[in-house]
């Protein structure tokens, strides 16, 4: 491999023994002396306002030491600036089934439980609006005083060109609706938090966060407390996939337990209420209109999404956003409208959930043009590959591609499936599907708008020549902590074993953002490579006098620093490093990343931009039961265009878990409500369908290296991406084994019987929604694109 | 973390000592095997028994004898583990090792007993569930409430039998030892069950389940289809257990046993008596599953939808009966 | 809370604990014995993060109580290390990839040693068979079936390697 010594190879993780062994420590491992155990009381009413609690039996309960109400954390709070609605202990109201009300600190867990049915609540009933329909239709009825209408939280008009004309050029327009279904991250690990409060006046918060530094400002706020007494410590985290990435109610709650008790406090919400914090897949409706040429070639495009986003804010106006910004982003799309809503309704807020908001119109959109290409005879594959977006170049609505890898996907993945041998040629029962997509590494912007970097990083070394990287990213089973020790190994000729990393803890380390969007690898991993380089160029510096050697002239690698031209002239790593502390004094650098200026100015422009973005194809093929509906998916075929894979191992795994994940929400992970009461119908384990090891196909993963001009080493994001294709993939793969359509995800049994039963009564066989809520779009925001596609009016 | 309510605990080493810590605690005593069923109630608050009395200790009810010819005794605290590695019985019985093959996965496998296994409750979608969900949803007759959301305005509990081993200990005509304070009997497995939600087994509370007994096969064969979603873990939401006794191609007695559709396994005469004097030939096979669809209501309290599973009730029949009749199922067979 | 004295034999060691009969093995393990390699995602039998063996079963700590485990043998995770050295399926887990954020992996690691050491040489299926009650979210299961595919390879090298010398 092109010259590298760490990078490109399949290292073992840094943290990958501790896990197998059984060290690793994540939050609910802590365990302090004096230790008290939290639990908190949640809303049985889906909406019901909050008449009247009285605490004094549980209070007086021995072993119980606090009880907290609303009443003592006032402040509201919530991940957006824009959308600060979240009590951490409903005050007024209580908006869904498992709406935290109160909290006990107790002895143990069967005091605090038992202090818990203590607790008097007077609850008066609200009507409980649990469709995005009955919201948008019971205007009268408002879960949040805020937003762009009653119950709408957003309202999203933009307008890229003129689509009419777009639509006028078109020799042929369709339409098509679809529903996706809601579902859940369900990390093994349930979310859990210690906090103390020291005799010095400071906090500390352990948590199992994606995002340490908005738990840190979150805590500020509510606490009322100066940050700097503040410190939150991101434990390894046992699963997030976005499921992490709030700050929420029990951390802030354990924090208040313990400014009061004195005592550490800590909390682990059960499996059930690890359904109700959610912040998983928006149930997402959407229409979508598309005008092509004979040939296939689109000239423009229309998409309406309706988001049920539950009872809160959360991250809702930016997956509003994604559910409409990255369609231009695969196929070249001259003419684009987006209006999107998404809809308050009394059930757990919805967020971001791998993928974070792009899945659902993924989804819609490979099915969509699947269907045009069959509709004018084209092959579903070339109609896709003839308009793929160049790069380097600007999207109609001005995201910046700097590297598009997706026509070397699309040749793998056809090639290894044998797909043009297969698609419309098996046998009734079994059939291929394919599907693209892209997805960001990582957000432009950062959630509160500021000039500074999103990911600083820390270098120090020391006189042996270990080195420690302190990042605030937080390693959520990604490898984001061993990616920064490759990165930096890689850079400073040492192995990743000679690196200490330290990351997510608000105290040691520089800010990063958080670990979601994808962000990790590229941000953090650029910070690490500029933090190195510098520590590099002080190391060739002091090597370079000592061995009389040009700087440029030196390499290092294998633990030394030495002439290129004469390796054995060199120097072992820990003697430069002695030599260059001799000469600078302390070694350290610093290093820190921010992705480039968005090109985009419109409002609305600031979701969508990314330093770069992942490609991804995949074929998908199944066999369907026409007598039972089950699908197998017997193999997945997926290349991903990863800029450069910093570890190919640790990418497989990534595409192998999102594969897993797609396949779950294709087939059956599904978040269901008891349709009048808003109960959650399956918050376990059991009832919630998450596929065991017996449902997972063979995949076979490529990985395709565009070098991205934005990444460390090119590299690009591939934690999330490769779920987008899996849905669409099965979809058209069922489509293509039995000729119905399911368009509508998760693809049950029954439905898949639902649409073989009505062909065969002469029907089309489609199941999925027919229509959409009514509802006045406001005037788009209408959107000059980039030069380049003004001139042409359509560049193919 | 979800924990136990408190409770004392007894492990008594014979039957007597048994049935004495039962009796002297009535209806606040509970029997205990593997757990694996009672636990996760007692954890939910489902159940709440003061006192849990185990019966791992009690030789009698570890006993495994006998073979497939001259039939086999099979102790209730056998794990089904411990059933499923005796290779001869597997082979004699072949329903028996499927459906204990595809109970829930390996490590409850290991915990979890024949007794237990045959007297798990009834499940049902408003039932299984936290104290806190109950309260939420409005407790039903099954525990703490008077009403029930599946069929409202009725006084009977539908939740539902979810054993994958109750229909084809009835299939095979296994007959059940149990001992109570009133001395013991032995009954037929189809005996045990009772068309009730709350109290789905004809047995006392102290009465305890020693022993399973299967006669023996000869010229029958058995198989056993189950509905789940997941290929592991999850309960069976219909179970299709057949036994039929062959004779050169003929079948001369039938049983046809439907789990997971009812609050008891449901044996369904009317298709047995269709099949009895006849081949197993496609429309005899056809015949047969019809009215077996036709006999079975499920309702909508377990996993997916319930004309789904009546439909499916109708597809597991033939697939079992074409099993039995020879035909490869392999590629079927996984979709289940 | 009315506590009992239990003796409970894990990884080799003897304890004897005063514990509420109720507490769960689960509990036990993690509170009294510091013990928290063993995790738990459900605590109602229906994830396998918090499995154990029990003299070489697999079995789910958060559904036995250690007063039912009298005379009889616990290996958690903190117990597969040999002599100091990780078991070949640790080494095979950390090099393949297999433990992603490490939650389901002690389960599935003792799920895996249980298959080996009844199983020398299982093919995918009957592996997948057998950590089929082990929810991982992470992997996608695939790289964990190599991982046991590996360290099994590995255990018959060795295993045919000392029976060579033994002649
Ligand atoms: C995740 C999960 C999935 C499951 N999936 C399935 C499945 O697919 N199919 C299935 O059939 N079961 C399933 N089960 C239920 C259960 O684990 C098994 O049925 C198991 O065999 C029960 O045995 P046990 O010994 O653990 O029962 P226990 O929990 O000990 O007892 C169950 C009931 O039987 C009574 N009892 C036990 N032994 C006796 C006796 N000797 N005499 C009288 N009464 C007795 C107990 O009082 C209790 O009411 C599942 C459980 C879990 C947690
Ligand atoms: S069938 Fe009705 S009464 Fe019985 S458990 Fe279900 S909801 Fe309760
Ligand atoms: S914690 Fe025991 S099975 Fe989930
Ligand atoms: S590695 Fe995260 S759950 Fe398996």
């Amino acid at each position: 491999m092109s010259g590298f010594n760490v990078i490109g190879k399949p290292w073992p993780k840094v943290d990958a023994l501790p896990k197998c062994t059984g060290e690793t420590r994540y939050a609910d491992d802590l365990h302090f002396p004096r230790m008290l155990y939290a639990k908190i009381l949640r809303s049985p009413h889906a909406h019901a306002r909050i008449r009247r609690i009285d605490v004094s039996r549980a209070q007086a309960v021995p072993g119980v030491h606090v009880v907290l109400t609303g009443r003592d954390l006032p402040t509201r709070f919530g991940i957006l600036p824009v959308s600060q609605d979240e009590e951490a202990l409903c005050v007024e109201k209580v908006r869904f089934v498992g709406d935290p009300v109160a909290a006990v600190a107790a002895v143990d867990e069967w005091t605090a439980e038992e202090a818990l049915r203590l607790i008097e609540v007077e609850y008066e009933p609200l009507p409980a609006l649990l469709t995005m329909e009955q919201a948008l239709a019971e205007s009268s009825v408002r879960i949040h005083e805020y937003g762009d209408g009653p119950n709408i939280h957003k309202l999203v008009s933009l307008e890229f060109g003129e689509v009419a004309e777009g639509f006028a050029q078109a020799d042929y327009v369709r339409e098509d609706i679809f529903f996706y279904a809601g579902s859940t991250h369900l990390p093994l690990e349930q979310h859990a938090a210690v906090a103390h409060y020291g005799p010095d006046g400071r906090l500390t918060l352990w948590s199992s966060t994606q995002t340490p530094h908005y738990v840190h400002r979150a805590l500020a706020k509510v606490l009322g407390l100066p940050p700097h007494r503040i410190r939150v410590i991101a434990m390894p985290v046992g699963g997030g996939f976005g499921g992490k990435s709030d700050p929420f109610s029990h951390e802030i709650v354990v924090a208040k337990l313990a400014l009061l008790t004195g005592r550490p406090v800590k909390i682990t919400l059960t499996r059930e209420e690890v359904f109700y914090v959610h912040r998983g897949r928006h149930p997402v409706l959407l229409w979508i209109k598309t005008g092509v040429r004979r040939d296939g070639t689109i000239t423009a495009m229309h998409v309406r999404s309706f988001l049920d986003g539950g009872a809160y804010g959360s991250y809702g106006v930016a997956t509003t956003y994604y559910t409409g910004a990255l369609q231009t982003v695969t196929y070249k799309i001259p003419r684009y409208k987006f209006e999107g809503v998404r809809v308050f309704t009394n059930k757990p807020p919805c967020g971001p959930k791998r993928g974070h908001g792009t899945p659902q119109p993924r989804f819609a959109l490979e099915v969509h043009l699947d269907k045009i290409a069959e509709d004018l005879g084209l092959d579903p594959i070339q109609m896709r590959r003839r308009q793929i977006v160049e790069a380097p170049s600007l999207t109609v609505n001005w995201l910046r591609i700097s590297s598009c890898g997706l026509r070397a996907c699309i040749d793998r993945v056809v090639e290894a499936s044998g797909f043009r041998e297969k698609f419309r040629r098996l046998p009734f029962g079994r059939g291929v599907g394919f599907a693209c997509s892209a997805y960001l590494s990582g957000a432009g912007l950062p959630i509160y708008w500021n000039d500074m970097p999103h990911s600083g990083v820390q270098i120090k070394i020391d006189r042996e020549g270990g080195v420690t990287v302190f990042c605030g990213s937080a390693d959520i089973g990604q490898g984001s902590d061993s990616i920064l020790a490759y990165i930096v190994a890689e850079i400073l000729g040492i192995l990743p074993e000679d690196v200490r990393v330290v990351t997510a803890d608000t105290d040691l380390t520089p800010v990063d953002l958080g670990s979601y969007s994808s962000r990790v690898t590229v941000m953090a991993g650029n910070a690490a490579v500029e933090a190195a380089e510098r520590l590099r160029r002080l190391l060739f510096r002091a090597a370079a006098e000592r061995l009389d050697v040009p700087e440029d002239q030196l390499l290092a690698r294998e633990r030394r620093i030495f002439d290129q031209a004469d390796p054995e002239r060199g120097l072992d790593f820990a003697e430069a490093v002695q030599l260059a502390e001799a000469r600078f004094g302390t070694l350290g650098a610093v290093g820190s990343y921010k992705p480039p200026k968005a090109p985009g100015r419109y409002k609305g422009a600031g979701v969508g931009p990314s330093p770069s973005y992942s490609y991804s194809a995949c074929v998908a093929q199944v066999r369907v039961d026409p007598e039972t509906g089950f699908v197998q998916v017997e193999k997945i075929w997926i290349a991903h265009d990863v800029g450069r894979a910093i570890n190919p191992r640790l990418v497989e795994g990534q595409i192998h878990g999102s594969v897993y994940m797609g396949l779950g929400e294709a087939l059956m992970e599904e978040h269901t409500f008891h349709s009048r009461l808003g109960v959650h119908t399956a918050p376990s384990m059991l009832d919630y369908k998450s596929p065991t090891p017996l449902e997972m196909p063979e995949v076979e993963c490529f990985l395709i290296e565009t070098e991205d001009p934005n990444g460390p080493f090119g590299a690009k994001e591939a934690g999330q991406g490769p779920l987008l294709p899996i849905p669409p993939a099965i979809a058209n793969a069922v489509y293509d084994a039995i000729g119905v359509r399911i368009d509508e995800i998760p693809i049950t049994p029954e439905k898949v019987l639902k649409g073989l039963e009505d062909k065969a009564r002469g029907g089309s066989g489609r199941v999925g929604p027919t229509s959409i809520p009514s509802l006045t779009w406001p005037e788009p925001i209408r959107v000059e694109p980039p030069p380049e596609w003004r001139s042409s009016g359509d560049l193919t | 973390m979800l924990r136990l309510p408190p409770f004392r605990y007894y492990a008594p080493r014979s039957l007597e000592e048994a049935l004495r810590i039962l009796s002297d605690h009535g209806s606040q005593a509970r029997i205990v095997a593997g757990g694996t069923d009672l636990y996760p109630k007692m954890k939910r608050r489902q159940i709440e028994p003061a006192v849990l009395v185990s019966v791992r200790r009690i030789p009698e009810l570890a006993h495994l004898a006998g073979t497939g010819r001259e039939g086999v005794t099979l102790g209730a605290s056998l794990t089904l583990a411990r059933v499923l590695a005796q290779d001869e019985l597997v082979l004699a019985y072949p329903a028996l090792a499927r459906a204990f093959a595809m109970v829930a996965h390996p490590p409850v496998r290991s915990m979890g007993t024949v007794g237990g296994n045959l007297c798990v409750d009834t499940r049902c979608t408003y039932y299984d569930q936290t104290f806190f969900w109950r309260e939420a949803l409005g407790f039903c007759l099954k525990k703490d409430g008077t009403t029930c959301p599946v069929a409202p305005g009725g006084t009977r509990c539908w939740a539902v039998s979810s054993s994958d081993g109750a229909p084809v200990m009835i299939a095979l005509g296994a007959r059940l030892r149990l001992v109570g304070p009133r001395g013991e009997r032995t009954i037929a497995a189809e005996e045990f069950y009772r068309d009730d939600g709350i109290r789905y087994l004809d047995k006392e509370p102290e009465e305890i389940l020693v022993e399973v007994l299967l006669p023996p096969q000869e010229d029958w064969k058995s198989t056993y289809w189950k509905l789940r979603r997941r290929g592991s873990v999850d309960f069976p939401v219909l179970g299709v257990a057949v036994a039929l006794r062959m004779e050169s191609g003929w079948c001369r007695e039938a049983r046809i046993v439907l789990g997971a559709v009812g609050s008891c396994p449901k044996r369904i005469r009317e298709a047995e008596t269709l099949l009895e004097g006849n081949r197993l030939e496609p429309d005899v096979i056809a015949a047969v599953a019809h009215v077996v669809a036709r006999s079975v209501r499920p309702l909508k309290n377990t996993d997916f939808l319930h004309l789904y599973r009546k439909k499916m009730a109708s597809v597991f029949t033939q697939r079992a009966l074409r099993e039995l009749a020879g035909a490869s199922l392999m590629d079927e067979a996984s979709a289940c | 809370m009315e506590k009992q004295l239990i003796t409970l034999k894990v990884n080799g060691e003897l304890h004897t604990l005063a514990v509420p009969v109720f507490k769960t093995l689960l509990e036990v393990l993690r509170e009294d014995l510091s013990l928290t390699g063993t995790k738990h995602g459900c605590e109602l039998g229906e994830c396998g993060a918090c499995t154990v063996l029990v003299d070489g079963e697999p079995v789910l700590s958060c559904l036995v109580l250690p007063i039912e485990l009298q005379g009889r043998e616990v290996l958690t995770i903190e117990g597969l290390m040999e002599g100091g050295r990780p078991h070949p399926l640790q080494r095979a887990f950390a090099e393949t990839g297999a433990a992603q954020c490490g939650y389901c992996t002690p389960g599935v690691l003792l799920s895996a040693k249980a298959l080996l050491d009844r199983k020398p040489a299982p093919t995918r299926r009957e592996i997948a068979e057998a950590l089929s009650g082990n929810l991982c979210r992470c992997t996608g299961y695939l790289q964990i079936l190599e991982a046991v595919e590996r360290a099994a390879a590995q255990m018959r090298d060795v295993r045919s390697a000392a029976t060579t010398d033994g002649r």
